[in-house]
């Protein structure tokens, strides 16, 4: 497991002072943290507090109006999601976002789309170049299947499949982006605890065994103690706390927003 | 070399085994394993190579003759090969139930000395780190399966694979290395123990049963021979490897026959890798094959009004002529052409899709099974049979042979088995594969044999005057009586509730008592689509155990065995007074099961005690709070109200008195 104490590492991505609003309700107001490379950073707070309009803007959802993001090295104000995926972010969502007609493996495939270079006309003829190109791709999807435990359901439609095997599909098909930053938007939300120490196992295990930089939101607190490195809270879109999970613990702020004092 | 490879009595031992069948079968495929979706295959010369470098690997890391080593994990090459490679060197592997608690784990691992241990994963090193303080002679972990373990400590791990490198090194590095591994396994003995197997415990600690090589090997001759087990079958191992099943149908017989074994991808997987295998040898417990046909009925619920007709025809087909075109009896030419019919558009796809087109053998064994399970798969052309074993005597004591098959008894004493019931109904036994002893306990070894070497199974059984078989009643010690003195064998009573697929597991209760009384668990797969299918909503388990119209339907399933009953002399006064749906599915975690999921009855009424007492008193609902324990052993506890019903009886005129 991840020793909890952080030496400085590389900031991988960095947002400083950023604000996002929608018409009159502000969202997220000036806030500032950074990712460093390696780590498991959690995002936490009470319900509205702007955890995923963050992860939204991090990821390039949104636009926000005020502050910078940096990724690994370069500003960015203005990015795309397609920009986020092409350079190394991939992300997870709080309800599940499959093709949900499609097989747990060709959805998994799908998150191979980026990373596939042959044109539309050889991957339609199946041959040739492309057809070494898919093999190449469907090993490495296999990987994530075995690495994800999930080889029963390779072939059923993920409609068919129960919540926490969907989210870990989703899981699977945002690993085989090999993103360099990987968002996860309430990984564990609606799951039992047996399905919620599954995926916890995975989170520390993708971390461990691929190097991915993980941020996730979470509303479990226990599961985000277990899990992160060092976690940032918002309240109202404002940041009240960032440190490690002992720390923000401790922090008066934190424990008045979550115990529901008077703002 | 000169060896006598064609005299295969000379092979007395595993690896001599293997010796022999890298030389005649060499290019013939030995293990296949699925992985990352793709069919892997061994061949026997490539698995003497693989063993060979993974004993002397192991010889490197300390392993001696005589010494123990544990082997934990599910169907996979190298945990079979670990159990191969222990068996060159001389030393004995002690195979472990890897869904274990860390609990059992130690208590195995302790009792049998052992310094190595081979395991499947993280999850299972895991487990052994955890109870390490009461393993001070454990010295290194040998892991299948790196995932997780990169920051673990390697001072006591050390994968596979490494080991079997370092060996293939130093084989090719020294010439002589390898004609020190042919001493050594020439220096195996048939008389030494080959393997210890630890029995379950369905009557409290487990046993380590050992078991010698050249009984072991001689046991697996005869029933090769018995099914014409050859080269070219197939066997798919999905059963634990620390059960005797596993390991006599197919690591000792695999080895004599020398026939392929196929491990599935995964524990969750074997259904659709039978399919993909279609094995030609074929076993499974009664559960299994239950299972199996519960989910294919749900599905034909499912399918359109035309399939669900025709589907239920042809059954109707196959139940009145299948079994009888099956024993060779002679059928009329309108059965046989409806038959041939029904193969053609339901029989023959179905056991296709179930995986069983090859099988050509099949067992099953374990527990009774319902005889409509049981004629319904041999109906459709499954020629499965009945065999009647225990760990004591590597597995077979009788099996059916073609031709002579019924549910209700287990078959003719095999060859070379010498059986004799004693005067309480105690079936004992002499075996050609009969245990060498209880690992370091001769007190035990002692109690479990007669003083002119029988051995007791401790199981209640009569030949029957009709066929000649054999019948099995019941645990020997679990007859009781009623206080009228009707005998009562629960298992008998219920196994009549099991075969109702809607039950998944009954315990019956009435020794000392005035009256019979059950506790039921009903089939969530079942009952949850009856559920569906009759609008019935539900929030939790426990919700729809309790719920009216599925208790309901259990009077009615009950009433059933009580008519039933009502018409055997014998039985009439064990019908079922009372009875309750437990809340909480009866698990091998909470103690309640065996891991070979059988009731430890003693157990369950120990903690049910508060419900028993309800089943007695007269009253019409009891209130319980159990411990139950996580998958990752953490414990909480679960407390519900369980309505008790009460159960009308049939009358008989004469109630006949077993006294």
């Amino acid at each position: 497991m991840t020793a909890p104490e952080v030496k400085p590492r590389d900031v991988l991505l960095s947002v400083e002072n950023v604000s996002l609003s929608f018409g009159g309700v502000k969202a997220i107001s000036g806030v500032s943290f950074d990712i460093r490379k390696g780590e498991i950073r959690a995002i936490i707070g009470p319900n509205g507090a702007g955890k995923t309009s963050m992860l939204n803007v991090i990821n390039g959802f949104y636009q926000p109006q005020k502050g910078t993001i940096t990724f690994k090295g370069e500003p960015r104000t203005k990015m795309r999601p397609h920009d986020a995926a092409t350079g190394g972010i991939a992300r997870t969502f709080q309800n599940v976002a499959l093709f949900r007609g499609m097989s747990a493996l060709d959805n998994i495939m799908a998150g191979r789309s980026l990373k596939m270079n042959k044109n539309l006309f050889w991957q339609l003829l199946r041959y040739g170049p492309a057809m070494k190109e898919e093999v190449a791709h469907r090993r490495h999807v296999e990987d994530i299947i075995d690495f994800l435990k999930i080889q029963e359901i390779r072939r059923t439609p993920v409609a068919r499949l129960p919540y926490g095997l969907q989210k870990r599909v989703e899981l699977g098909r945002a690993l085989a982006m090999e993103p360099e930053l990987l968002l996860l938007d309430e990984p564990m939300a609606g799951m039992n605890l047996e399905e919620k120490e599954d995926m916890s196992r995975f989170i520390l295990d993708v971390n461990d065994h691929y190097g991915t930089t993980i941020a996730l939101i979470e509303h479990d607190m226990g599961v985000v103690m277990d899990l992160s490195d060092r976690v940032v809270v918002l309240d109202h879109g404002l940041k009240i706390a960032d440190g490690t999970p002992a720390e923000v613990m401790k922090n008066q702020n934190v424990i008045d927003a979550y115990l529901g004092v008077a703002h | 070399m000169a060896l006598a490879f064609d005299a295969a009595a000379k092979a007395d031992t595993f690896p001599k085994l293997l010796r022999r069948n890298a030389h005649l079968y060499g290019s013939r495929p030995s293990m296949r394993h699925k992985d990352l979706g793709i069919w892997q295959t061994w061949t026997w010369a490539e698995v003497e190579e693989l063993v060979r470098a993974y004993a002397t690997g192991l010889s490197r890391a300390g392993l001696n003759r005589g010494e123990t080593m544990a082997i934990v994990g599910s169907n996979r090459p190298k945990i079979y090969w670990s159990v191969m490679a222990a068996q060159m060197l001389g030393a004995v592997p002690v195979p472990v139930y890897a869904d274990a608690v860390a609990e059992e784990l130690s208590f195995v691992l302790a009792h049998a000395d052992v310094r190595f241990a081979a395991v499947e994963d993280q999850e299972q090193i895991d487990k052994i780190q955890s109870v390490l303080e009461r393993l001070p002679k454990l010295e290194l972990m040998f892991y299948d399966e790196p995932r997780g373990l990169r920051d673990y400590d390697h001072a006591r791990l050390r994968s596979m694979e490494d080991v079997i490198a370092d060996g293939r090194k130093a084989l090719a590095d020294d010439p002589k290395l390898g004609a020190w591994l042919d001493a050594e396994i020439d220096a195996t003995q048939g008389a030494d123990p080959s393997i210890i197997l630890y029995t379950s415990g369905t009557t409290g600690t487990s046993k380590g049963v050992m078991l010698s090589g050249e009984r072991s090997i001689k046991a697996a001759t005869d029933t090769v021979v018995f099914d014409k087990l050859t080269e070219k079958d197939v066997a798919l191992a999905y059963l634990p490897i620390a059960w005797v099943g596993d390991h006599y149908l197919n690591y000792a017989q695999g080895l004599v026959a020398a026939f392929c074994t196929a491990c599935p991808e995964s524990a969750d997987t074997a259904t659709s890798d039978l399919r993909e295998i279609g094995p030609s040898f074929y076993f499974a417990p009664p559960r299994t094959l239950e299972a199996l046909l519960t989910r294919v009925m749900i599905r034909m619920e499912d399918a359109s009004a035309f399939k669900r007709k025709l589907f239920h025809y042809f059954i109707g087909v196959a139940r009145q002529y299948g079994e009888r075109l099956l024993n060779g009896e002679s059928v009329p030419l309108k059965g046989r052409l409806l038959y041939w019919l029904g193969n053609i558009l339901i029989y023959a796809p179905l056991k296709n899709v179930l995986g069983f087109s090859r099988v050509r053998v099949a067992y099953t064994a374990g527990e009774a099974i319902g005889p409509d399970l049981f004629a319904y798969y041999r109906s459709i052309g499954l020629n499965f049979k009945q065999l009647y074993g225990q760990t004591e005597a590597f597995l077979y004591v009788t099996a059916q042979p073609d031709g002579e098959i019924y549910s209700d008894t287990v078959g003719p004493a095999c060859p070379n088995v010498d059986i004799r019931i004693a005067e309480n109904g105690e079936v004992l036994f002499k075996s050609p594969g009969q245990f060498t002893g209880y690992f370091k306990d001769p007190v035990k070894t002692a109690e479990a044999m007669t003083p002119d070497g029988y051995v007791m199974t401790g199981d209640a059984g009569y030949f029957d005057e009709k066929t000649g078989h054999l019948k099995i009643i019941d645990r020997a010690k679990d007859v009781g009586r009623l206080n009228d003195g009707t005998m009562f064998p629960p298992k008998y009573i219920e196994n009549k509730l099991k075969f109702f697929p809607d039950i998944r597991e009954a315990v019956a209760y009435g020794d000392k008592h005035d009256f019979v009384t059950v506790m039921l668990n009903i089939d969530l797969t079942a009952v949850s689509s009856w559920a569906e299918r009759n609008n019935v909503s539900y929030g939790s388990y426990q919700e729809l155990a309790g719920h009216p119209d599925v208790y309901a339907m259990m009077e009615e399933h009950i009433a059933e065995v009580n008519r039933s009953m009502a018409e055997d002399k014998m039985m009439a006064g064990n019908q079922i007074k009372r009875f309750l749906v437990l809340h909480k599915e009866l698990d091998a975690d909470d103690g309640e099961l065996t891991r070979t999921q059988k009731v430890r009855r003693s157990f369950v009424a120990e903690r049910y005690a508060a419900l028993i007492n309800g089943l007695y008193d007269g009253s019409t609902a009891a209130d319980i709070s159990t411990e139950v324990t996580f998958e990752d052993g953490r414990k909480g506890t679960l407390a519900a109200r369980v309505n008790i019903q009460d159960m009308q009886t049939v009358p008989v005129g004469t109630v006949g008195k077993a006294a």
